[in-house]
């Protein structure tokens, strides 16, 4: 896919009008037409791709390992040189888009080729690889010195300019194909992929099945609320917002960056169950409830004020969902009737308080337990300590921070307006205890 | 679904147009709520075959496991820090647990979890140990206990090699997305195996897929050299992030913390950094000599490492192109996919895979 696009700049390079601009050139006894410096390719790329030097660099040097544009007077440096080096582009036949793979067979022809023109003068990555083709392809050996030999003879019948150009060209060609050692090899692209989608749509036949469940998720993708754009994106850009100060890559981090400065001192003050939170840490915490579970030292505060509360079975609740539907399947049954005894069985030890409708259904599913069981009772439970988390986040935590804010979204909840007035010192034991 | 013939009045061609009609409806129902238009005017972002666990911040080596295939393609930290899990050409996943003591030989305790049909593409761990979520060349995607390596849901839906996953950072935490070579990226519920939402609006490959930090979207990389940020509650795709410079595909993706930045690897050795929100480019990174095949945000969002075919991880601060690249790794084959560990800020790992 990428060739394409590759292919359509170099196509746009190569225009008479708008294209990089080519003279005839004189090397050594030879004259090259259309030849082009480095120089004005760079130039072309920068004012047409709008970009700067560096970026130029890298998408020419690209473009020139590719083996669409060839340098001519180093043709083994595939970099771009931004100066008067001549560079020509290669003739559509030997573009990597042809797609026909570099055969064996046609490397030994080149390589017997070159042999025979500068009579036994290879380089030593080249004369390694004619003797390896010389055993691999011994049998048909005689075929390969008598295709080199023709078209040797072949192209000594060409006009000498021709012949050099092509010369180069085919060069270039294999220097792409078979680097040389220590060379960057861009043919390979990595592994097959196993299927071909293109493949597939021509050849397969859909199914009834195939579009009856197309039928099916069309349906219900269109019964699915979906909402504005400018809602979702909003709440996206709140998010960015909120989180800015604590991204420390756009606003950087207290007191250092420790892969900057080698002082690790950030991460000694942020370790997971660290003795005094930071202050940005603890804010991070009233962002959101899952923000607060999610960070060890979080959660602990928690689970130490829900004790205070006499409520920390809640958090063991959840916790031991969480357990269950990630944990080892063959300990699903025993899991889920520990659960049982310990928080929901009538009398049990951790009772938790959850509606009688949700009660009813988690007790029938344990009946035939699966990982999903208690799905619909953590839920509740999770709601649950979330209204207290905010409360907790308000009140204790930053005292200071968007007390007023919070206080209007309890005040609207009447459940927690007992707790409005008990106030809490920082570790934990109440200074007064006014309930209303 | 049961295998049932044609009922009557229906026909194959009939049962197509209904899809196609049904199809271009649900277009037509996510444009009327596209009310962003364009997007940018109305917001002002081994030859060997070895599995290496780094410490990349002193640039030790913690843990070398010699795979016995020869291509890697897959690894993942577990949540807890004690395992890692990789597999690739071998068809599957396998889970070795670490440790320190250096007497103790990790590949003989290695556990196969997953068994594909084809390749493995990538793995993860969901919220603890026991359980692997893994993609493959097959098309499927599948959901494995480690313990008994049972099959606990599988996700079928791709119609072609599924190359790349992301778990969702959600309260509830209980969908993925995964890309593949359909052009497609697919929302799953992993409880009931079921596709949730589809967007296709690539032209080629999907090469990696991440979820924005609060899981109300996700970027997706592709062979066809643009970036694009897909909203799930508005349905659609909503930013692209191309440019005409850039015409070589993308390979990966990661969001830095609060999610403003975009950092994306590309075959064209380069790393560009986009605004999210602006849709534009705030800088390209220099460096590496080969293709950058894989790029990770570690987790406290200090620093990000890149890994390529140039046979190094390449750890970086920022964005700014004139601060050089803080660590350099070297290794000795190119780089698969690395992974900052969860529970410390400095810890890689990263498959290994022969030239």
């Amino acid at each position: 896919f990428t060739i394409i696009k590759v292919e359509a700049l170099v196509l746009e390079m190569q225009d008479p009008d708008t294209g990089v601009k080519t003279q005839t050139q004189r090397l050594v006894i030879t004259t090259i037409p259309h030849a082009m410096t480095g120089h004005d390719i760079l130039e072309w790329i920068i004012n047409r791709l709008q970009i700067l030097d560096e970026e130029a660099q890298n998408i020419g040097n690209l473009v020139v390992q590719y083996g669409y544009i060839y340098p001519l007077q180093e043709p083994k440096n595939i970099i771009l040189r931004p100066d008067g080096s001549l560079y020509r582009f290669q003739t559509p036949y030997f573009w990597p888009t042809q797609q026909w793979p570099a055969e064996e067979t046609d490397y030994a022809i080149y390589l017997a080729k070159k042999n025979i023109r500068k009579k036994g003068v290879l380089e030593d990555y080249e004369k390694e690889n004619y003797n390896i083709l010389n055993i691999r392809l011994n049998h048909k050996w005689d075929f390969v010195i008598m295709q080199a030999k023709e078209q040797y003879r072949a192209g000594k019948e060409r006009k000498k300019a021709d012949r050099v150009v092509f010369e180069f060209q085919e060069r270039a060609y294999w220097l792409v194909h078979r680097p040389p050692p220590g060379a960057p090899n861009v043919i390979d692209y990595g592994l097959d992929r196993f299927s071909d989608p293109n493949e597939n749509q021509v050849t397969q036949k859909k199914t009834f099945d195939v579009y009856r469940r197309e039928i099916i998720f069309n349906q219900h993708s269109l019964m699915k609320s979906r909402v504005k754009s400018s809602v979702s994106l909003g709440g996206i850009v709140k998010y960015c917002e909120q989180y800015f100060n604590h991204d420390p890559i756009m606003t950087g981090c207290l007191p250092s960056n420790p892969w900057l400065t080698d002082d690790t001192q950030f991460w000694d003050l942020n370790a997971p169950l660290s003795e005094v939170p930071t202050k940005l840490r603890v804010e991070r915490w009233t962002f959101s409830f899952r923000e607060l579970l999610s960070d060890p030292r979080g959660r602990q505060d928690f689970q130490l004020f829900l004790r205070k509360e006499f409520s920390g079975e809640n958090l063991a609740f959840w916790e031991a969902c969480e357990d269950l539907k990630y944990g080892d399947q063959s300990k699903v049954k025993e899991k889920a009737e520990e659960v049982y005894k310990t928080f929901l069985a009538p009398g049990a030890r951790r009772w938790i308080n959850i509606d009688g409708k949700t009660m009813d259904i988690t007790v029938k599913g344990l009946k035939h337990p699966h990982r999903y069981v208690l799905d619909a009772a953590q839920s509740h439970i999770y709601m649950l300590m979330k209204k207290v988390s905010v409360y907790i986040c308000c009140c204790v935590a930053l005292p200071s921070l968007r007390l007023l804010d919070a206080m209007w979204g309890l005040n609207k909840n009447p459940c927690f307006h007992i707790y409005l007035t008990v106030k809490y010192r920082s570790d934990w034991s109440p200074v007064s205890a006014d309930t209303d | 679904m049961a295998n049932e013939g044609l009922r009557d009045n229906e026909t194959l061609s009939s049962l197509k147009n209904e899809s196609e009609t049904l199809k271009c409806k649900l277009e037509e129902e996510r444009a009327k709520l596209h009310d962003v238009e364009p997007f940018l005017s109305v917001f002002f972002f081994q030859q060997d075959g070895k599995v290496i666990v780094w410490d990349a911040f002193t640039t030790n080596k913690e843990h070398a496991v010699t795979m016995p295939c020869t291509w890697v393609m897959a690894c993942a930290y577990a949540p807890s820090g004690c395992a890692i899990a990789c597999g690739g050409l071998d068809n599957k996943c396998s889970v070795y647990p670490l440790t320190f003591d250096k007497n103790e030989n990790m590949a003989a305790k290695k556990k196969s979890v997953a068994m594909h049909t084809n390749y493995l593409s990538a793995c993860s761990f969901t919220n603890s140990d026991m359980q692997i979520l893994t993609s493959s060349g097959d098309g499927t995607c599948a959901l494995w206990d480690v313990e008994s390596g049972q099959l606990l849901q599988s996700f079928h839906g791709h119609a072609a090699d599924v190359l790349c996953l992301d778990l969702a950072p959600s309260e509830t935490g209980n969908t993925f997305v995964s890309g593949g070579c359909d052009k497609k990226a697919m929302v799953w519920d992993l409880r009931s195996g079921q596709c949730i939402q589809s967007f296709e609006t690539h032209d080629s490959d999907i090469n990696s897929v991440r979820y924005y930090p609060s899981g109300d979207a996700f970027a997706s990389a592709s062979d066809d050299a643009t970036c694009r940020l897909y909203d799930l509650r508005a349905d659609r795709e909503v930013a692209i992030y191309s440019k005409e410079s850039i015409i070589f595909g993308a390979s990966s993706v990661d969001f830095s913390l609060s999610g403003r930045l975009l950092f994306t690897g590309y075959n064209d050795y380069t790393i560009n950094v986009w605004d999210v929100l602006k849709g534009t480019r705030v800088s390209i990174l220099f460096g590496h000599e080969n293709r950058v095949s894989t790029l990770r945000v570690s987790p406290d969002g200090t620093a990000f490492c890149s890994g390529s075919w140039d046979h190094t991880l390449r750890v970086a601060v920022g964005h700014q192109r004139t601060r050089p690249p803080a660590k350099f790794i070297f290794h000795s084959g190119p780089e698969r996919p690395p992974q900052f560990i969860k529970s410390s800020a400095t810890a890689i790992i990263h498959a290994d895979s022969p030239c």
